[in-house]
């Protein structure tokens, strides 16, 4: 996926001159290809994650379209001022490509897991925040941050994900697509949650429960008004994330819900990381299946759910 | 030490000529605007209005109203706190008109407490939280070079302001790059909020510190105009380095009763007996 990401961002760079790529301290030989084509446009900073967004801020108001990456972590706690001021506050162009969204870094501890990253962007005015579901859907993506007027947050998964989006589906940034129809249960989720959706969904449809998903792409701005079509006659409403319950995409649906129907709203279950810093190590997978977001236990906890209503 | 000793700076006082009727009329211009409101980071516009002054009268390449003119040269006011002294200016070179300065901080006016970017015709940066204008500055300092425009930036820093981390990371930045477009004024007051510079966090010693992160770096009179114009003049003084002039002045300066005293570093509810001590004070 992040292949990819970068991969768009050289493609771009070769048909716009305003394109420039900002890393921190990547790994050796990182955007190579890049450097060597456009090495006016190419910075590579250091640890200075600060200074690298206030940078970006500076080319940004001189007509540059700056696409930085670093640890998603690091994109988002140690510079959230420089974040909210310099980019956020001017609303600059500025696309900020975050590396290991989730618990991709499960192995390097809780330092490394961003777990509440779109909760603390999507909190940011004029922020834009899209978590792609596969290395393809990244690569629509960063065709589409272009012209983008404001700042936008990418967050990218580790890479080597089930390919599950479709080239036919498009893509724009802020509109949802649906993967399968909505049932009685509809799975929304986004990043690399939505395939283990479609399995949660197939494993469902085994025992004769019909569960759509829809792939909210995009957490901000929030499609709401295709949210609202989908669960009508849904009788069970399911938010999947691999982020902290407060602040991401659950909640997001749940002031929709409320807000838009309120009395007589589809029952809500929102899946996600509890309000913790993950205390094992292990691997991605790992982390998940701790947290109950594995597709068997995302079809269990439905499951357990309707069978509570039926009793 | 006492409370009262830490709120007046024991540094040695650079003596600078006397300021003239155009400094004066800037500053009482800051006034206007902090009697208006009733409240202001007074004395730290005080301390950089020759600062900002020199830039605008002769050194910066400027289109008032134009002021998007992409060749331009750029002032970034980082301790945006200071911003009433940029203001006078701006106002007085005709970016907006000099009645917009008694409109401060009032509920619709375009001039608030901070400098605001896309408000205020001639502000470059959004600026208040500190430690912010020299990565910007970097940035446009490097537009200016992709670009192919010979665009110089100038940040003016508060020393206080230069305890936050991110100034030296891009202090770095910018030396790696060698943007020798680029100058940073440190408006050396010598004074922060809670008191002396040298007691709340020691910068000294100053000048070796910018050197040595790859600045040229010279101490100027950060009043007189003379001394600001030959430093200024002569940027960059050394083909690849950026430069950091650290400009020696008083918080407060020209009126003499606020001078070197921090518990006028940001005041509210100024009295009118206040208002007409600090005009008296600015009649010479």
């Amino acid at each position: 996926m992040r292949r990819v990401a970068m991969n768009g961002v050289f493609e771009l760079a070769k048909r716009d001159e305003r394109v420039v790529f900002i890393g921190s301290d990547l790994g050796a030989g990182t955007m190579a290809e890049f450097r060597e084509e456009f090495p006016d446009r190419f910075f590579m900073e250091g640890v200075a994650e600060a200074n690298i967004i206030g940078m970006a801020a500076g080319l940004a108001m001189d007509g540059m379209i700056p696409y930085i990456n670093t640890i998603a972590t690091f994109l988002t706690r140690r510079c959230y001022e420089q974040v909210a001021v310099d980019l956020c506050l001017h609303n600059l162009p500025v696309r900020l490509i975050a590396t290991g969204g989730g618990m991709v870094y499960a192995p390097l501890g809780p330092t490394h897991l961003a777990i509440e990253d779109m909760a603390i962007m999507r909190a940011l005015p004029n922020m834009t925040v899209v978590a792609p579901a596969d290395a393809p859907e990244a690569g629509r993506l960063m065709e589409a941050t272009l012209d983008m007027p404001g700042p936008v947050y990418i967050r990218l998964a580790k890479g080597g994900d089930p390919v599950v989006s479709r080239d036919e589906d498009g893509f724009e940034i802020g509109k949802a697509i649906s993967l399968a129809e909505p049932g009685e249960v509809l799975f929304i989720s986004i990043g690399v949650m939505v395939h283990r959706c479609l399995a949660a969904a197939q494993t469902l449809a085994d025992q004769g429960i019909k569960a759509g998903v829809l792939n909210v792409h995009t957490l901000k701005p929030l499609d709401e008004e295709f949210i609202l079509t989908q669960v009508r006659g849904a009788r069970l409403v399911v938010t999947v994330e691999e982020h902290t319950l407060m602040g991401g995409l659950g909640s997001a649906v749940a002031d929709t819900l409320v807000r838009h129907i309120g009395p007589g709203m589809p029952q809500l279950v929102t899946l996600g990381i509890p309000d913790v810093f993950p205390e094992k190590y292990g691997s991605q997978d790992d982390l998940l299946e701790l947290y109950g977001l594995q597709p068997h236990q995302i079809a269990d906890a439905v499951t357990k759910t309707l069978g509570q209503n039926a009793a | 030490m006492s409370t009262a000793q830490l709120l007046v700076n024991p540094a040695p006082v650079v003596v600078s000529p006397p300021l003239d009727e155009r400094s004066l009329h800037l500053r009482r211009s800051c006034v206007a605007a902090m009697e208006s409101a009733g409240r202001g980071h007074l004395s730290s516009a005080l301390s950089l209005i020759e600062l900002v002054r020199v830039l605008y009268d002769d050194v910066m390449r400027f289109r008032p109203t134009e002021p998007r003119w992409a060749d331009r040269d750029r002032c970034i006011l980082s301790k945006g706190h200071g911003c009433l002294g940029l203001f006078a200016v701006l106002a007085d070179k005709g970016f907006f008109p000099e009645s917009e300065m008694l409109t401060y901080c009032g509920r619709d006016s375009m001039l608030g407490g901070h400098p605001e970017w896309g408000k205020v015709p001639g502000v470059e940066a959004s600026t208040g939280a500190l430690g912010h204008g020299l990565a910007i500055g970097i940035g446009m300092a490097n537009a200016a070079r992709i670009q192919a425009r010979d665009s110089r930036v100038f940040v003016i820093t508060g020393d206080g302001e230069i305890n936050e981390g991110s100034i030296w990371e891009g202090a770095m930045a910018a030396s790696k790059h060698g943007l020798d477009n680029l100058t940073v004024l440190v408006d050396r007051n010598k004074l922060q909020s809670y008191g002396a510079t040298s007691e709340v966090q020691d910068l000294e010693p100053l000048a070796d510190k910018w050197r040595s992160f790859g600045f040229h770096c010279e101490d100027v009179d950060g009043h007189d105009m003379d001394d600001l114009r030959q430093a200024l003049g002569a940027v960059p003084r050394e083909p690849g380095k950026p430069t950091a002039l650290i400009c020696h002045t008083v918080k407060g300066k020209g009126i003499a009763h606020i001078e070197h005293d921090a518990t006028w570093h940001h005041k509210s509810r100024i009295s009118e007996d206040e208002v007409a001590a600090l005009y008296k004070a600015l009649e010479q």
